[in-house]
């Protein structure tokens, strides 16, 4: 039993930290102020990062979960993809969830292809940037209900509807689409698909302005007789009653750990620049128990030890994914874990610092309000609880809604 | 506790040790011969009750002039939750006689504020102490199993907070020992805990003062005459009552202290003290006054070290507990019916039940990584001291909501959950009554 990070992926989370301090924090700022300009800074970032994943298993982003795969010099227990990207993922958002969210090839969409698409549409894909579409204006949560339609006409699928919230909808490449085949059918008949931008009947209609995260375009998409080509389709095109949800659903067991590896990032953040600011109110090296120590000093501690958790459920979910355990309970454990934890952690730092913490001359105030989106978006806290509650209890989604 | 009860108990130990005789793990893991000595002391010992008579300690000739230490375990470098094989027997073994065992007798237990002697005797049948005292000494440890000890916590756990934590009274005395005792003090007394009749033997580390702080100890040590001299009171001794030894916290020169105190002694005395919950652990109030103890009876410990362990010891009980509440609240809300449907199908109650399995989850990532940096002998203190401020606060609220999820038949002894309740109040209180 060991629950330290891997000892192989220490140059990375290293390499991580660096671009996050030196690269993400000095243009953190400016992009919250600047909200709707592009960050060009991400743009060499991003090629780099391209290649720290090519070929490796050691992936930073969104692009290479999924798969499980793992270099073969372990023999048994893997640390593989997966936990790469949460551990960089951490680091990134130590210096900026904006600016990762904006980071040019490591959409959610991206996290999707890797997870349901077939060799040759990953081949096709490759190198492209892909946001995720899922909400519309009358369907949050409730993404069973979607009424984007797609409809089969020889060889292309003709998508109608119009979606909102996409993350980096404007700037990626393409989008990737969640669409029913027969609304009349339910969950089973919901597919994705790869649009790209330029596509004929496609066009962004709404750039939102936000609370947090403004580094990061939300985009709302409308979509008027879109033809797709078929072979755009991710998964198989049959609508399969049994399966269900599951095929497009199986995203998020891979998506949920990343974002929670957003929120530990962004809180390490806040407890990393409270306990600097407030150093010589603090023990050094954790010396006093709670009743023992004062307000300030047992507050952060226990922030700290939510926050330590938080961590450690986002890894077990994503080393679960990477052996090849079903982690669809874990993965939403850690979501609401770490989604909660950071907004408290980033909230509360602000009031132990005070008025230092809540002007915008510290980058606390933006934290908190970045915070808030990450026990929102791939899940809120209560989807989350409904999944973990589901699983424990044996309950469908029609008899505990 | 039923005959038909005790009867399993009785058997419980010998089955487990035989099956896993029976296997080919023994081999695997090249330990035969210390399983085949545990089976014929197990035979030996497991229908003979707890002797409460004190006894003689003799200095063995065989003590040598360093003391035994454990080696830390190997770190792997990789992160890793699955258990080894034998972690894995033992936990499936610990799991079962927790349910089949301790759980049908956690009742009547905490009523007659007792451990069944029938129970305790099972310690011995269960080889728990063998993990905690070198080979040489008649155990069979040969290096740190602090994990494997914190996983036998959490599943004995699973059976009963308060009989768990009084079965593990001398095993944690024995990991002192094993860990900090000089040449000396580890001859004099570590066979002892595997003989015919096992030494009893627990910690007394808590006063009874309000904020306590377990490094600002009221108890006085004072060196008089190439002695000690011992004054104070100690508070919530787990098994006080039978112990024939005891590990006292004192602060001599300004500093906290640990000493070896042997039961019988002139000036010790003993006394129930009832508490809130922890009730079948029998717990005792102990005072000392003017209790004279040779030099050699001070134990050279690393103080902050022992508290750690003794925080993290606490905390493996609470997820065993924590366990045993999600199993006992399924199916409870599943099966209650209100306004014509389980009480499940309401939110309320099922993010509820949830929030308990996130915690839970949380308090065990927590404590596993501790125990793991500390067997791996790695500094531990840091992930120790978050372990115990997150499992004090969240395993209130896991024993808080468990009554909650069932209302007023929760508030009843019909439903162990208002056990559970007394007993996880006591995680932010009992500092080092146990200890890995």
């Amino acid at each position: 039993m060991n629950l330290e990070n891997p000892k192989k992926f220490a140059m990375l989370v290293e390499q991580a930290h660096q671009v996050a301090e030196n690269v993400l924090r000095p243009i953190s700022r400016k992009y919250d102020k600047a909200e709707h300009a592009k960050p060009v800074e991400l743009n060499m970032l991003a090629s780099l990062l391209d290649g720290m994943n090519e070929g490796s298993d050691q992936a930073v982003g969104a692009t290479s979960t999924g798969s499980g795969s793992s270099s073969g010099t372990d023999v048994g227990i893997k640390n593989g993809s997966n936990m790469s990207a949460a551990l960089g993922i951490m680091e990134m958002c130590w210096g900026d969830v904006g600016l990762l969210l904006a980071m040019p090839r490591q959409g959610l969409g991206n996290a999707a292809i890797a997870a349901v698409a077939n060799e040759e549409q990953l081949q096709r894909f490759k190198g492209k940037w892909a946001a995720m579409a899922i909400t519309e204006p009358g369907t949050g949560s409730d993404s069973a209900n979607i009424r984007t339609t797609a409809v089969k006409d020889g060889d292309h699928y003709i998508l109608n509807g119009e979606k909102i919230f996409v993350t980096s909808g404007e700037r990626a490449d393409c989008v990737v689409v969640w669409a029913t085949l027969d609304r009349a059918i339910g969950k089973a008949a919901i597919k994705s698909f790869v649009v790209e931008h330029g596509t004929a009947g496609m066009s962004v209609t709404r750039l939102e302005h936000k609370l947090g995260i403004k580094a990061s375009d939300t985009a709302s998409i409308s979509f008027t007789d879109c033809r797709v080509p078929a072979e755009n389709l991710l998964g198989t095109p049959e609508v399969d009653v049994q399966k269900g949800f599951a095929g497009v659903m199986q995203t998020f067991d891979n998506t949920r750990p990343l974002v929670a590896a957003m929120a530990i990032g962004v809180a390490k953040a806040s407890l990393d620049r409270t306990r600097e600011l407030l150093k010589d109110q603090l023990s050094t090296d954790y010396a006093h128990l709670p009743m023992q120590a004062s307000y300030v000093e047992a507050t952060l501690d226990r922030l700290e030890a939510e926050w330590e958790a938080a961590r450690l459920l986002t890894l077990k979910a994503a080393w679960m994914a990477d052996n090849r355990q079903p982690n669809s309970k874990e993965a939403s454990i850690a979501k609401a874990k770490a989604g909660r934890v950071a907004n408290e952690v980033t909230l509360k730092c602000i009031e132990l610092c005070g008025a230092v913490g809540y002007a915008e001359t510290e980058l606390l105030e933006k934290w908190a309000r970045d915070s808030k989106i990450l026990d929102i978006f791939e899940g809120t806290q209560q989807i989350q609880l409904l999944i973990v509650a589901r699983r424990l209890l044996g309950k469908s989604s029609a008899e505990l809604k | 506790m039923n005959t038909k009860s005790l009867g399993k108990a009785q058997g419980f130990g010998l089955a487990i040790l035989t099956q896993f005789a029976a296997s080919d793990l023994p081999d695997r893991l090249k330990i035969r011969n210390t399983v085949e000595k545990m089976l014929y002391l197990g035979s030996k010992n497991g229908f003979k009750l707890v002797a409460t008579a004190s006894r003689s300690f003799k200095s063995s000739p065989q003590a040598t002039d360093s003391a035994t230490r454990l080696n830390a375990q190997k770190k792997a470098g990789v992160f890793d939750l699955s258990l080894s094989d034998e972690q894995q027997m033992v936990r499936d073994n610990l799991s079962r006689f927790a349910r089949e065992v301790l759980r049908p007798a956690a009742h009547d237990a905490d009523e007659a504020h007792q451990i069944p002697a029938e129970i305790l005797s099972q310690a011995n049948d269960l080889g728990l102490i063998y993990y905690a005292i070198p080979e040489q000494f008649g155990g069979m440890a040969t290096e740190q199993s602090l994990v494997t000890q914190m996983l036998a916590l959490e599943d004995l756990g699973k059976g009963d907070f308060s009989l768990a934590a009084a079965l593990f009274t001398s095993v944690s005395v024995a990991n002192v020992l094993t860990r900090y005792g000089t040449a000396e003090q580890q001859a004099k007394y570590l066979p002892a805990f595997v003989e015919n009749t096992p030494l009893v033997a627990t910690l007394a580390c808590i006063e009874p003062t309000p904020i306590f702080n377990p490094v600002e100890l009221k108890t006085i040590a004072t060196s008089t005459g190439g002695d000690y001299v011992l004054n104070g009171e100690k508070s919530l001794v787990l098994m006080g009552q039978a112990a024939e030894l005891f590990v006292i916290s004192a602060e001599l020169d300004g500093e906290p202290t640990l000493f070896l105190v042997e039961g019988g002694t002139s000036g010790l005395s003993v006394a129930a003290e009832p508490a809130m919950g922890l009730k079948a652990a029998q717990t005792a109030r102990l005072i000392l006054d003017g209790v004279r103890i040779p030099a050699t009876n001070k134990l050279d410990a690393n103080y902050r070290e022992f508290l750690d362990l003794g925080h993290l010891a606490f905390c493996a009980l609470a997820l065993g507990v924590g366990e045993a509440i999600l199993d006992y609240v399924i199916p409870y809300v599943n099966e209650r019916i209100a306004f014509g449907e389980p009480i499940s199908h309401r939110q309320s109650v099922a993010f509820m039940v949830a929030d308990i399995a996130v915690e839970l989850e949380s308090m065990r990532m927590m404590t596993w990584r501790a125990c793991a940096l500390a067997e791996n002998g790695q500094p531990f203190h840091r992930e120790a001291h978050l372990a115990q401020i997150l499992c004090a606060d969240k395993a209130m609220k896991l024993g808080t909501d468990s009554v909650q999820l069932l209302g007023g038949h929760g508030f009843t002894k019909e439903h162990p959950v208002e056990r559970w309740y007394r007993d996880l109040r006591s995680l932010a209180i009992m500092h080092n009554a146990l200890s890995l």
